[in-house]
C-alpha cells in the first residue's frame, strides 16, 4: 500500500506542479500508512485498556462471558492494596536512584574524557560504546554469570581481598543485594550515553570562554560551576530526564535477574507487577488499571521533554 | 618546568591513568563473555578463574549451535527483524515527508501525539497487546509481533528521519527544476540519494531495536517454537540451570547474540554522527 502512495503522490506532482498548499491532500495520504500502523499496535491497545480497567474482566470473561461495566471498581480494589503501593514506593525509589546515579557518573566521565590525552579518550570511548551496543539480554546474563554464587569472579575477588564473607554469597536472593546488582547492570548500560551527550555538549563549550575565566581569576571549580554547568544545562536536563523515563520501566532486566530463584514477591517492580497480575493471574481488569496509572505517569513525566522537542520542529 | 606547570602534567597523567581504569571496568563483562566462552566447563568451574582464554576452545559454540533451538530462534528473529524494518522505513519515510515537506492542519498535532506515544512503556500496554493479538488468533506469528514493534519504532524513526529530510534543502531540488529536471527527477536524482544515510541509520535502529527485544517478545510469543534470540538466551540459561549452568556455553550463546549487534553498532555509530549534507549547497 506504501508504494502505491509514492506512485500517485508523484504522479500529481509531475501533472500539477503547483503550489503545494493548494493540495492539502498528499501529506495526509503520506501519514496514512503511519496512522494505521500506530492506531493498531498503540491506538487500539490503549482504547482496549482505558475500556476494560472499568469492567469487570477475570478469568470468566476470557471463557467468553460479557465482562460488566462497574465504574472505579477495579481502581478502588488495586489502590487501596498495599501490595500496589509497595511496589509504587519502590519502582519511584529504584528509578531516582539509578538515573541520578546515571547522570552524576555519566558526567564524571565526560569531563575525565575532556581531560585527557586523546588515545586515553578513545580508549574510553570505545569501552562505553561496547558497553552501550551489548544486547539487553545478552548484558544481563553475562552479569548474572560475573555475580555467579559459586564460581562468578565477583564473589571470587572479593575472597581473595579478605571479605571471606562473600564465598558462595547469593547476592540475588536478598532484595538488597537483588536491587544492588540490579542497578550495576542498568547504571552498566546506560552510562555510555550519558557521558557520550554530555561530553558531546561539553565539546560546544569554547575553549576562549574558559580561558577568559581563568584570566579574570577564576579556579577550576568556579570555571565548572558558572561557565560548564549552565552551558550545558540543556543537555543534562534532557539525558537526566529520558533516564529518568527509562528507569521507570526497567521490566525486563528484573524479570531476567529474577530466573535465579530471587524473592519475586518482594523485587517486583511496576513492570513485573502488571505481568503477574494480567499473564499470571489472569486479572486483565486489574492489570489494566495499573497500566492506565503507568501510562499516565509516563506522559506526566514526559511532557517537558516533548516539549522541548517540539521548539526544534520549524528550526 | 614551573611548579604550576609540573602540577597540572602530574594531574593530567593521574587522570588518564584513571580513564584507562575506567575503561577496563567498563569493557570487563563483554571481554569476560567472549573470555568464558571460549573456555571448557571443567575450567570455569576450577574455582581460580583465568583471565585469558587457556586451551582456548570452540566447542562451546559448535554445542550451542548445534542445539535443536538455535536455528528455530534465528530464523524466527530474522523473519521478525526484516519485516519490522521494512515496514518501519516505508511509513516512517512517508510521514517524514509528510511533516518536514508540507503545512497542513493537525501537522502539529500530529507531532506532539507521535513525540507523546513514543515515550509509551511497553509494560504499560502489553497487557491489552496481549489480548489483542489472542482474539484476533495472532499469538505466536510474526506478522503480530511485528505490528506491535512498527508501532513502537515507527515514532522515534519519524522524527530522526524529519531532521534528515528537513536537512536536504529544497533550494536544491529547486536548482536542478530549473536545469530542467521535472520534479519526480529531482526528488529522485537529487534528494533521495542525500537521504540515504538518514535511511541506513533509521534501518539500523529499526533493526536494533527489533532484534534485541525482550518484554512483547515474552508476552505475544508464548509458544516454545515461536521464540526469538533474545526469548532462545534465557530458555537456554534456565534448561542449563537445572543441569548446574554450563557458563561456557551460555556466554557462547550470549556472544553469539551479542558479537554480531556490537559490530553492527559500532560500525553505524561513525556515520549517524558525521554531518550529513552540510556543505552540499555551497560551490
Amino acid at each position: 500500500m506504501a508504494s502505491t502512495e509514492v506512485a500517485s503522490r508523484r504522479a500529481t506532482r509531475t501533472t500539477a506542479p503547483r503550489r503545494r498548499a493548494r493540495r492539502p491532500r498528499i501529506p495526509y495520504l503520506l501519514l496514512a500508512p503511519a496512522i494505521a500502523v500506530l492506531g493498531i499496535g498503540l491506538g487500539y491497545p490503549v482504547y482496549w485498556q482505558i475500556n476494560n480497567s472499568f469492567r469487570e474482566f477475570g478469568l470468566a470473561q476470557q471463557f467468553g462471558q460479557p465482562a460488566p461495566w462497574v465504574w472505579f471498581d477495579n481502581y478502588v480494589r488495586i489502590f487501596t492494596s498495599d501490595a500496589l503501593w509497595a511496589v509504587v514506593v519502590r519502582s519511584l525509589v529504584f528509578c531516582m536512584v539509578n538515573a541520578l546515579l546515571t547522570v552524576l557518573i555519566g558526567v564524571i566521565f565526560a569531563l575525565l574524557m575532556r581531560a585527557v590525552a586523546t588515545w586515553a579518550r578513545l580508549t574510553l570511548q570505545i569501552a562505553m560504546l561496547l558497553a552501550w551496543a551489548m544486547p539487553m539480554v545478552a548484558a544481563v546474563t553475562v552479569w548474572k554469570w560475573l555475580f555467579d554464587w559459586r564460581t562468578g569472579v565477583v564473589n571470587w575477588l572479593l575472597t581473595r581481598i579478605g571479605l571471606v564473607e562473600f564465598h558462595e554469597h547469593h547476592w540475588l536472593a536478598e532484595p538488597l543485594s537483588f536491587f544492588a546488582v540490579a542497578t550495576l547492570v542498568i547504571v552498566w548500560m546506560s552510562v555510555p550515553f550519558v557521558a557520550l551527550s554530555v561530553y558531546a555538549g561539553l565539546t560546544q563549550v569554547p575553549d576562549e570562554v574558559r580561558e577568559a575565566a581563568r584570566i579574570d581569576g577564576a579556579n577550576s571549580w568556579q570555571q565548572f560551576w558558572s561557565i560548564t554547568v549552565p552551558l550545558i544545562r540543556p543537555v543534562l536536563a534532557i539525558v537526566l530526564l529520558l533516564q529518568i523515563i527509562w528507569d521507570l520501566r526497567v521490566f525486563a532486566q528484573i524479570r531476567l535477574l529474577q530466573d535465579g530463584g530471587a524473592p519475586v514477591g518482594d523485587t517486583n517492580l511496576l513492570g513485573n507487577f502488571i505481568f503477574e497480575l494480567g499473564v499470571g493471574r489472569q486479572d486483565f481488569a486489574g492489570a489494566a488499571a495499573v497500566s492506565i496509572f503507568v501510562l499516565a505517569l509516563t506522559v506526566l513525566v514526559s511532557w517537558p521533554y516533548v516539549r522541548a522537542l517540539i521548539k526544534e520542529l520549524d528550526k | 618546568m614551573s611548579p604550576e606547570r609540573l602540577r597540572r602534567t602530574a594531574l593530567r597523567w593521574v587522570l588518564t591513568a584513571v580513564a584507562v581504569a575506567v575503561a577496563a571496568v567498563w569493557a570487563f563483562p563483554v571481554y569476560w563473555m567472549v573470555n568464558s566462552s571460549l573456555m571448557s566447563n571443567a575450567r570455569l568451574r576450577s574455582g581460580t578463574p583465568s583471565f585469558w582464554p587457556v586451551n582456548p576452545t570452540l566447542s562451546n559454540y559448535s554445542a550451542v549451535i548445534g542445539g535443536s533451538s538455535f536455528t528455530s530462534a534465528l530464523k524466527m528473529s530474522l523473519a521478525i527483524t526484516s519485516v519490522t524494518v521494512v515496514a518501519v522505513l516505508a511509513f516512517a519515510f512517508l510521514a517524514a515527508l509528510a511533516i518536514s515537506r508540507f503545512r497542513f492542519r493537525g501537522r502539529v498535532s500530529f507531532v506532539v501525539t507521535v513525540l507523546l506515544v513514543q515515550m509509551l512503556p511497553a509494560e504499560g500496554l502489553f497487557i491489552a497487546q496481549y489480548k489483542m493479538l489472542s482474539e484476533a488468533q495472532l499469538l505466536n506469528s510474526v506478522i503480530g509481533i511485528s505490528v506491535l514493534y512498527a508501532a513502537a519504532i515507527v515514532p522515534f524513526t519519524i522524527w530522526m528521519l524529519r531532521g534528515f529530510v528537513a536537512g536536504v534543502p529544497l533550494e536544491l531540488e529547486e536548482a536542478a527544476m530549473v536545469d530542467g529536471l521535472s520534479r519526480t527527477q529531482a526528488f529522485l536524482r537529487i534528494t533521495f540519494p542525500l537521504l540515504a544515510p538518514g535511511l541506513v541509520a533509521s534501518g539500523v535502529y529499526a533493526f536494533l531495536q527489533a532484534w534485541n527485544e525482550f518484554t512483547v517478545a515474552l508476552v505475544v510469543l508464548p509458544a516454545e517454537s515461536a521464540k526469538t534470540l533474545p526469548l532462545w538466551l534465557r530458555t537456554f540459561l534456565s534448561a542449563s540451570a537445572n543441569r548446574g549452568v554450563d557458563w561456557g556455553e551460555v556466554m557462547a550463546a550470549s556472544a553469539l547474540i551479542a558479537v554480531p549487534v556490537i559490530i553492527f553498532f559500532l560500525f553505524v555509530q561513525g556515520r549517524m554522527t558525521s554531518g550529513l549534507v552540510s556543505g552540499a549547497v555551497k560551490g
